[in-house]
């Protein structure tokens, strides 16, 4: 029998975030270990996953079914794609990364590092759904840790007014796909919510035309989407590092991604038809996140806004609808959710030491942390698509797709590489360079060795795609392959 | 004999049982002795649970419906249904009460409670407008007197007299209805009405204005929007088990009767002039009922105000009218009985514990007393329709069914007030799990009968939203007794 290992790698951090709950509070080192352990082992899974998909077959691999509620068509479904499996693995590589960088925590550790697994359990669901009614059931699974970790362990000052605008953002996002979601699985007449089932169903042109909004905004809200993009710096910004790292990181793409599924696979029609639309969106989004990041004096909100820029790219990918846009959207949404995930640690790193994220009162801390200056400079050489790195690869097959067909989007979203450069520059400079004032010093140290070896391996991984882009690309491409073929193309 | 068979007397033995429960727990009332009266409750749950078991034997109904005694009842799937569903409420309500020390000086309780779900009973099996009427009678009037148990407390007074003076008004109303649907059809039979009635030729607009007349009573027993002002006073000051179960089996009934009722009256091609109808009362409770709880100070009144906004989303399966949607609107009856029941509970508990029902006094609740702040966690949760609790999918089903209907503005309706009910829920549980305590001590541990039940309660919550299947089918054969 083969082993389901993405049955595996959805239910054990939900299984270990119940047994944790269950623990006695006190046994501080027993709940990290078990945590540390289940990331590895989803970690270990991911890799072998994105390994050993068959890129040359494409299509869904590692497909497990079962039945759930058969008059309905609903199964536990799961699966993946060339898209999904890469998603997969940042997936794990972020889970992994927020235990580690999160590894002191001990202020109510148990629910802490619970509800951490939950929202593990979550975007590994999300991302392995071949059912929609399943994509659903994860996705919002991970409402009420995503809520509670944000008002129990978040920045005290805008947790709450953050950790509520981002929860009840998302769940109207997702409720609103949701509903386009059930006029798909009422007008389809299959009476499943298999996607393979739908994605063959070929729906009318009017239909698609007045229901895909519905779930590619709705999904789009999910993805920071312009103009319902001020949940994510708002919730970043409040919620505690490794969920920062996560939402930011994983999240969000968790949101683009269920729109490329359920919206521009299953009403291709309806993404042409909108596409205009989308487009002007999200090239507001990669401009004005760009701008606003520029003028924030909060360290974590120029991250925060960075999020909403680059995200707009992944969405512009989306609308071009050409091989080039859609290839270079999915490795946006790995490379950006690598990078913005090790900017989120670093900021974490850097405000548990000095306790400020004030531009204006940090400075000089490349003395005191080298390898967060390391980190943050090739994060930063990746958010501004520097080649070599793999923001480059990203960002200019997405240039391509939109040069084809939206050229005034590739000139005006263009703009933001100026912009970014600007923003990471001066951030870099005020962060990291200068002189220390005094008020921050008695709390410097250095990272701990769990910190550097968060910085460098996420690093690394950035520059090792961006030398040698077949890590990754030929993956992405056998995903885009299939959709290429949904859309009618060849 | 042809008018005196056995199956007739074996239809009604879930009735009959109940009424040797009920009169036994009179009996046992009148002892007066403090030490029987304290486990009343248990011989309760017990007595309900054997009369279940004596449904399941002998009352099990047949494919098709079967009408007995004259027409009065009609025994099918969605009457046994609702049934069992009462009875699970009973032995709940029964549970809790008696952690309640009111009731304890007042045995009577338990009786009362049991003749109440023998009105419920009837309603849901009622197959003559008479009959009908005389079940809203049974099953309310002993609900009036539960309110206002606590004679010594003004507010358990206040709300009794409210809830008899709102319910005799609606019931007045209601059957004011029924006669005039008497009068236009001349047959009281509630299957042959809708025939009568297109042979006697009634104009549209008369069928409408009775409609009305009778969605008065509906909407008083389900509490929605314009009959729900009763709610937030009398769940406020009734005792909490008494406010339990007005929200979940008495409203259940209500239920049971609308949509034998509603979706008879009126033929296929005048059936969107009550679904705009009931859809109309759907939006206005949901909106109602979110947009106060909002603003509540008290845990009661919240629990209220969201009540009338759930009666409004289980509305939008009602107004589906397709056999789906009263799926829909079982399966979230199911849900609902479990999660509002041991919501009260809880609540009670711990009004009981930390002196006041305030939201104020849930302040910190998860240092105070962890297993009752993740009870309320997962109950709200579960009403704002959070996997994997039961409510999530009861509510997909409705909105489901709604755009399977052509009602979609009516789904988006309810997905907005979605979010605003997660707004109130969301703020309640980030006061029990952030907030620092209102008082340092630890509240004493519950009994652990109660906490098993509670552990037995939260585990039906997440098993009716994981293992769909089986309670679907069920629904679904309940909604085919339709």
């Amino acid at each position: 029998m083969q082993i389901p290992w993405i049955s595996i790698l959805i239910l054990l951090p939900l299984a270990t975030g119940m047994v944790l709950l269950a623990l006695p509070a006190g046994k501080l080192k027993l709940i990290r270990w078990l945590s540390l352990a289940t990331a590895l082992v989803t970690f270990v899974i991911s890799v072998l996953l994105f390994v050993t998909y068959d890129k040359v077959a494409a299509g869904y691999q590692f497909i497990e079914k079962m039945d759930w509620l058969p008059v309905m068509g609903i199964s536990y479904h799961v699966g993946v794609d060339g898209i999904s499996v890469a998603l997969e693995l940042m997936a794990g590589i972020i889970v992994l990364s927020g235990v580690l960088v999160t590894w002191q925590t001990s202020d109510r550790a148990r629910e802490y590092f619970s509800f951490l697994m939950f929202l593990a359990s979550s975007v590994f669901g999300v991302f392995a759904s071949l059912d929609l009614f399943q994509l659903f059931f994860f996705f919002e699974l991970a409402v009420f840790p995503k809520y509670l970790m944000i008002v129990m362990w978040g920045s005290p000052k805008t947790r709450e007014y953050g950790g509520m605008k981002l929860t009840l953002y998302l769940f109207l996002g997702s409720v609103v796909a949701l509903v386009g979601v059930l006029a798909v699985y009422f007008q389809s007449g299959l009476h499943t919510f298999n996607l393979l089932e739908l994605e063959q169903a070929g729906f009318g042109l009017e239909f698609q035309r007045l229901w895909f909004p519905f779930i590619f905004i709705g999904f789009g809200i999910l993805g920071g989407l312009f103009p319902f993009h001020s949940w994510a710096p708002d919730g970043h910004v409040a919620a505690p590092t490794a969920v920062s790292m996560l939402l930011a990181g994983v999240e969000m793409k968790v949101g683009a991604f269920a729109a490329l599924r359920a919206g521009l696979m299953l009403l291709p029609d309806g993404m042409r038809f909108w596409a205009p639309l989308v487009i002007i969106l999200a090239t507001i989004n990669v401009v004005y996140g760009a701008f606003i990041a520029m003028i924030q004096t909060d360290f974590k909100y120029v991250i925060g806004f960075s999020s909403v820029s680059h995200m707009g790219l992944v969405f512009i990918g989306f609308a071009t609808l050409t091989p080039e846009g859609l290839t270079g959207a999915g490795l946006q949404m790995f490379s950006h959710g690598i990078m913005t995930a090790l900017f989120f640690a670093i900021v974490g790193m850097v405000y548990d030491r000095a306790h400020t994220r004030s531009l204006s009162e940090l400075g000089g801390l490349y003395k005191y942390m080298p390898i967060a200056m390391f980190g943050f400079v090739v994060g930063g050489l990746v958010s501004m698509g520097m080649p070599g790195f793999s923001g480059f690869v990203a960002e200019i097959p997405i240039y391509i797709g939109a040069w084809k067909t939206f050229p005034a989007s590739a000139i005006i979203a263009a703009i933001s590489i100026v912009v970014t450069a600007a923003y990471i520059l001066l951030v870099v400079r005020k962060v990291f360079f200068g002189e220390t004032p005094e008020a921050i010093k008695p709390g410097l140290t250095d990272m701990t060795l769990r910190d550097k070896i968060v910085v460098i391996g996420l690093s690394l991984l950035m520059i090792a795609i961006g030398i040698v882009p077949s890590i990754l690309t030929p993956t992405i491409q056998a995903g885009v392959s299939h959709i290429i073929t949904l859309l009618g193309g060849a | 004999m042809a008018f005196f068979r056995s199956e007739m007397f074996l239809a009604i033995i879930p009735e009959l049982g109940m009424l040797v429960l009920a009169g036994l727990l009179l009996t046992l009332s009148l002892l007066k002795n403090q030490r029987v009266n304290c486990c009343l409750g248990r011989v309760t749950a017990i007595g309900s649970a054997l009369v279940a078991v004596l449904a399941f034997i002998f009352s099990m109904p047949g494919t098709d419906p079967t009408f007995l005694w004259g027409g009065m009842l009609r025994l099918d799937s969605a009457g046994f249904l609702f049934r069992i569903l009462f009875l699970v409420g009973v032995s709940l309500t029964a549970i809790f009460a008696e952690n309640e020390e009111v009731i304890r000086t007042r045995p009577e309780f338990y009786a009362m409670l049991v003749f109440s779900a023998i009105g419920m009973s009837f309603m849901a099996s009622a197959g003559d407008l008479i009959m009908l009427f005389l079940a809203i009678e049974i099953a309310s009037i002993p609900l009036y007197v539960l309110a206002g148990v606590k004679f010594r407390n003004e507010k358990s007074v206040e709300a009794g007299i409210k809830y008899f003076l709102f319910g005799s008004l609606a019931s007045s109303i209601m059957v004011f209805g029924f006669s005039i649907l008497y009068g236009m059809g001349g047959t009281t039979q509630i299957n042959e009405i809708h025939a009568a009635v297109v042979a006697a030729n009634v104009p549209i607009a008369g069928l409408v204005g009775t409609v009305l007349l009778i969605l008065a009573g509906f909407t008083f027993k389900i509490s929605a929007v314009p009959f729900h002002w009763w709610a937030p006073d009398v769940y406020e000051g009734a005792p909490t088990p008494v406010s339990g179960f007005l929200s979940t089996a008495s409203k259940a009934a209500g239920f049971a009767i609308m949509l034998r009722l509603m979706s008879i009256l009126f033929s296929a091609e005048h059936a969107f002039i009550w679904q705009l109808l009931i859809a109309v009362i759907a939006f206005a409770s949901m909106f109602g009922g979110n947009l106060v709880a909002i603003s509540q100070k008290n845990f009661k009144r919240l629990l209220a105000y969201s009540s009338i906004a759930q009666a409004g989303y289980i509305l939008v399966g009602v107004a589906a009218g397709t056999e789906f949607g009263y799926t829909a609107v079982v399966y979230y009856l199911m849900v609902y009985l479990l999660t509002n029941l041991m919501l009260f509970a809880v609540v009670g508990w711990v009004e009981k514990a930390a002196g006041s029902a305030d939201l104020s006094s849930f302040a910190g609740l998860h240092k105070r007393s962890p297993i009752t702040a993740l009870a309320i966690l997962i109950g709200l949760l579960s009403l704002g329709g959070i996997p994997p609790f039961g409510g999530f999918f009861a509510k997909l089903l409705v909105f489901g069914a709604a755009i399977d209907s052509n009602l979609a503005w009516l789904a988006i309706i309810g997905i907005v007030n979605s979010v605003i009910s997660l707004y109130y829920y969301l703020r309640v549980l980030k006061m029990m799990y952030v907030d620092e305590p209102a008082g340092e001590v630890a509240l004493k541990s519950p009994s652990l009968e109660f906490k098993i039940v509670l552990i037995v309660c939260i585990t039906g919550i997440i098993v009716f939203g994981v293992i769909l299947a089986p309670w679907f089918n069920i629904a679904t054969l309940a909604a085919g007794g339709i």
